[in-house]
């Protein structure tokens, strides 16, 4: 009994080595760039207070998973059955050690809750006044974003200003999705009839990437989307080239398609300012600035954009834009229209 | 002449041998086989199910199965695995063993117990054949509203999801209740509840999580069917109606279900740790009131599986803490089996070796479920594969290694011969290494951002090795389940002959012949101590029980299977044809009515 109360200090100490030593090597993972959708690779203060709680009980686990594997082990093999030995002696138990062994783990716990319950008001407290609003909606499968105070409706592509906080204020159109930007911030569920919330500060420039974490039906997977941090100039310069009209068709590929545009379905879903007013696809005032198409999916080129045209549903399952049967010729057309509004 | 009586009796009981003696079968021994059987055919199904998950996600952008189909198969092998494989595994359990662990002749309700086995099989084929009619159940096992409105699933495979669970809850609940009233009262003269072996204590708190929780999915289904095949608006937001009184329902429901699904394996593991190091249980007491303390707060934290909803921070906190509570009794659980075997004499049987394997892969799936027990962690968890990784840990790593343990450890007493150790060793290192290729590396692979449900994800995303590895060793795993199925099949008529008490065990089952009569025993045990077949034996008393004459045991009856369909049509009607429903109900009323009259005995 003496020995054992004598070794537990070292063994602690040993596992909680192993345990930090264990650590870097899950958090180094790999760079960034390596995951571009990691949540080990925090890149706002939101993100990171999320990161430094798993690091903290990270940190308690692995000691308490080597030493109760090791205690396992260690029971398995120096207890095992040797030909001679009489049959052990029938111990019951021990209340002494039911009561210690009932207190670790609640003592451990303190440790781990006390940080989580910090956590928990310190992330959910109420965003800041000045913080910029976006609008987000879920829809089957595509993020809407509105930017209320510039007046802009864009998809897929989120567009932030770097140094200035910015509050998630989400629903969803149809069924639940989950937003999830894992460098920014955690999930938040958005749901048909609930708005919920997320805020927090991007601070440094670049993209960002995510998707829909929900089951949201057949083309879960497609819903995707990235976030793109810019200096708050080239933010500016964005908002300016959101905020005006629809670009005209430049020539007469792409008057024959706007033409096209108008005179088949595209008008009921869509709208561009001046041409169509639909609601239930994405808002196309400025397709031709995004970098992805079809919820995310793509990078948005020519010829992308064509094959996507062309038969929405073969390259995204369930996808509520139809198959329309455009001729070669109006696709092209289309494609040209469309890539011109910039 | 007594010895004539007792075959009669026998005879009677056991009813003949033939197909017909299954159907017709009231003896809970055969029908915990029957148990066995199916879900462990169940059990093959969801496998493979896994199997063509982990092809279709071993490289990005593949193609093996489009995207409705994958949906399709994650949702069958949840569905499957929860209601068609662990928990009638557990069932076949509570059937062969608990009975005869209390010193029983039969479990209380010897109908109802065969009405359950039968509800659930006929339940079990009518969700598989959503397969052939038209699709099987896309939204998930958890089937969150208002996916599974009509609006955004109009097929039927959300009708046959949603009514196969109900008719699976009808078996469920029937079976939760036999074994409250058996194990309340059927125990032998003196076992106290402080006597009775752990797995009874086990299947005693299951039970009662059973009956508390199915009610409560009962209601969520009863909803969703009326939205779907009424027009009611329970879940339709445009109507007022509310998406996330589904996802409480559900969880309140959900999280005892967890618990039902492993307390069972925890009782397995608290059975083959004390007979293979040749000591008593180590604090008895505390693993019991554990696992009772386990069940009850097993209530009251369902919200940790909504912690991205959004419920406030006072909500999260609350569940967080409660959450984190079930630790404590889960930790006293793992450090008494670690006890257990502290100073034993350990023989490395099969049953043995799944034994400890339980323990030490249920230590990382506890540990993975505190980081998700924080909110702002689980945040970045949830919906991963992160939690793919710990479920299995705690279900496949817990619960069906359990359940191996179980079947190595019982299988002589069942059958009356010894599974083949070797094979049984190969079986145990081969699961132990491919289990944890396939899962080790989701932990991984759902912190660098991999959401679970996806059938498709992008190159370049650094997910690429992890689903290799994942899908090589999700084939190695269903590889080694020949091993077992190997064993069983060339064991059962040509294994090693096992006797009556094959591993110097404890309890009661191992002091009446393998396999058991019918009546199990002769004459009924007065007990006297917790472990009293050891104590006996110590005490040198002879262990093994001699003939029965004129036991009086209830005769088989075809009622409880019809009765069963009745219930299967009746259910299943509702959305395809209502003159099913009609037939279904006729058939119910003759098959309850004529089990009623019927006299227990010829």
């Amino acid at each position: 009994m003496k020995q054992t109360s004598l070794r537990r200090p070292q063994w602690i100490r040993r596992a909680l080595a192993a345990g930090l030593s264990a650590l870097p090597l899950l958090v180094a993972a790999g760079c960034k760039e390596q995951y571009p959708q990691s949540a080990l690779h925090p890149q706002t203060e939101y993100s990171d207070q999320l990161h430094q709680l798993l690091l903290t009980i990270l940190r308690w686990e692995v000691g308490i998973f080597v030493v109760v594997e090791l205690a396992l082990l260690v029971a398995v093999l120096r207890f095992r059955a040797r030909p001679g030995r009489e049959v052990p002696n029938q111990h019951h138990g021990h209340t002494g050690v039911e009561v210690a062994w009932t207190l670790a783990p609640a003592i451990i716990l303190a440790f781990i809750g006390v940080p989580t319950v910090y956590t928990i008001f310190r992330t959910q407290a109420p965003a800041p006044p000045d913080a910029l609003t976006v609008e987000v909606v879920g829809h089957q499968w595509w993020w809407e974003f509105r930017y209320p105070e510039y007046g802009i409706v864009t998809a897929s592509d989120l567009h932030l200003p770097a140094g200035r906080t910015v509050n998630l204020k989400m629903t969803s159109q149809d069924v639940i999705h989950s937003f999830w930007l894992p460098q920014l911030c955690g999930k938040r569920d958005v749901l048909p009839g609930r708005t919920t919330y997320i805020w927090f500060k991007p601070v440094t420039p670049g993209l960002y990437r995510g998707q829909c974490a929900e089951l949201c039906g057949a083309s879960h997977a497609n819903m995707r989307m990235q976030a793109l941090v810019e200096t708050p100039e080239g933010f500016e310069a964005w908002v300016q080239a959101q905020q005006a009209p629809p670009a005209a068709p430049a020539d007469s590929l792409s008057a024959l398609g706007r033409q096209t545009f108008t005179q088949g379905l595209c008008i009921a879903c869509h709208t561009i300012t001046g041409v169509s007013a639909g609601v239930v696809g994405p808002n196309l005032n400025h397709v031709g600035s995004r970098l992805t198409l079809a919820g995310g999916m793509m990078p948005l080129t020519d010829e992308n954009l064509r094959r996507w045209l062309e038969n929405p549903p073969a390259h995204k399952p369930g996808s509520l834009m139809p198959f329309q049967g455009l001729t070669p010729q109006q696709l092209d057309a289309l494609t040209a229209y469309l890539r011109g509004l910039k | 002449m007594a010895t004539a009586t007792a075959e009669l009796h026998a005879a009677r009981a056991h009813g003949e041998s033939g197909l017909w003696s299954w159907v017709t079968t009231v003896d809970h021994k055969r029908i915990g086989i029957l148990y066995f059987v199916t879900a462990f055919i169940f059990f093959l199904a969801g496998g493979l199910e896994a199997v063509i998950i982990r092809l279709q996600l071993m490289r990005p952008e593949n193609t093996l199965v489009g995207a409705e189909a994958f949906n399709q198969l994650f949702t069958m092998h949840a569905t499957t695995m929860v209601f068609l494989a662990l928990m009638p595994l557990s069932a076949s359990f509570f059937n062969f063993v608990v009975p005869l662990q209390l010193g029983a002749r039969d479990v209380a309700f010897p109908r109802l117990n065969a009405f359950s086995y039968w509800v659930f099989l006929l339940g079990g084929i009518f969700l598989n054949l959503s397969f052939v009619f038209g699709g099987a159940p896309d939204a998930g096992w958890f089937g969150y509203a208002n996916l599974t409105a009509k609006q955004f699933n109009p097929g039927h495979g959300i009708d046959f999801w949603a009514i196969s669970l109900q008719i699976l809850g009808i078996a469920s609940l029937a079976a939760g209740f036999n074994f409250i009233v058996t194990i309340i009262n059927m125990r032998a003269p003196g076992m106290g509840f402080m006597r009775m072996p752990v797995f009874c204590w086990m299947t005693l708190v299951t039970s009662f999580l059973i009956v508390l929780a199915f009610p409560v999915i009962t209601v969520a289904l009863v909803f969703l069917m009326f939205d779907r095949l009424v027009g009611t608006h329970f879940y339709n937001v445009a109507a007022g109606g509310d998406v996330l009184l589904w996802q409480h329902l559900f969880w309140v429901f959900g999280h005892p279900e967890v618990y039902i699904l492993i307390l069972p394996a925890m009782g397995i593991v608290s059975e083959v740790l004390p007979s293979f190091s040749r000591k008593p249980l180590f604090g008895y007491p505390f693993v019991v009131y554990s696992g009772i303390f386990i069940g009850v707060l097993g209530f009251g934290v369902w919200s940790h599986h909504m912690f991205a909803v959004g419920l406030g921070p006072v909500a999260d906190s609350f569940f967080a803490v409660a959450t984190m509570l079930i630790a404590i009794p889960t930790g006293v659980k793992i450090f008494n089996w670690i006890g257990t075997l502290w100073g034993g004499s350990i023989r490395f049987t099969s049953a043995m070796l799944f034994a400890i394997g339980f323990i030490a892969m249920f230590i990382m799936g506890g540990l993975s479920g505190i980081m998700h027990a924080s909110p702002p962690t689980d945040l970045q968890q949830t919906d991963t594969y992160f939690v793919v990784a710990h479920i299995h840990y705690v279900l496949y790593g817990g619960t069906i290694m359990g359940i191996f343990a179980g079947i190595y450890y019982w299988f002589p007493k069942v059958t009356g011969r010894l599974l083949n150790e070797t094979l049984g060793k190969l079986h145990f290192w081969f699961n132990l290494i491919a289990f944890n290729l396939t899962f080790f590396p989701m932990h991984f692979v759902g912190l660098l951002g991999m959401p679970r449900r996806v059938y498709t994800y992008s190159p370049g995303m650094g997910f690429e090795g992890y689903n290799v590895a994942s899908t090589v060793g999700a084939l190695l795993l269903a590889a080694s389940v020949l091993f077992l199925i190997v064993n069983i099949l060339t064991s059962v008529r040509g294994g090693k002959v096992a006797g009556h008490d094959p591993w110097d065990a404890r309890t009661l089952e191992w002091s009446i012949p393998s396999p058991p009569p019918p009546y199990n025993f002769a004459r009924i045990p007065q007990v006297v101590h917790r472990d009293d077949l050891w104590e006996s034996k110590r005490a040198g008393k002879p262990a093994l029980q001699g003939e029965a004459a004129g036991v009086h045991m209830p005769s088989p009856s075809y009622w409880p299977p019809v009765a069963a369909l009745g219930v299967t049509l009746a259910l299943a009607g509702l959305f395809f044809n209502i003159w099913v429903t009609v037939a279904g109900v006729a058939i119910l009323f003759v098959g309850v009515y004529s089990w009623a009259l019927e006299p227990p005995s010829h």
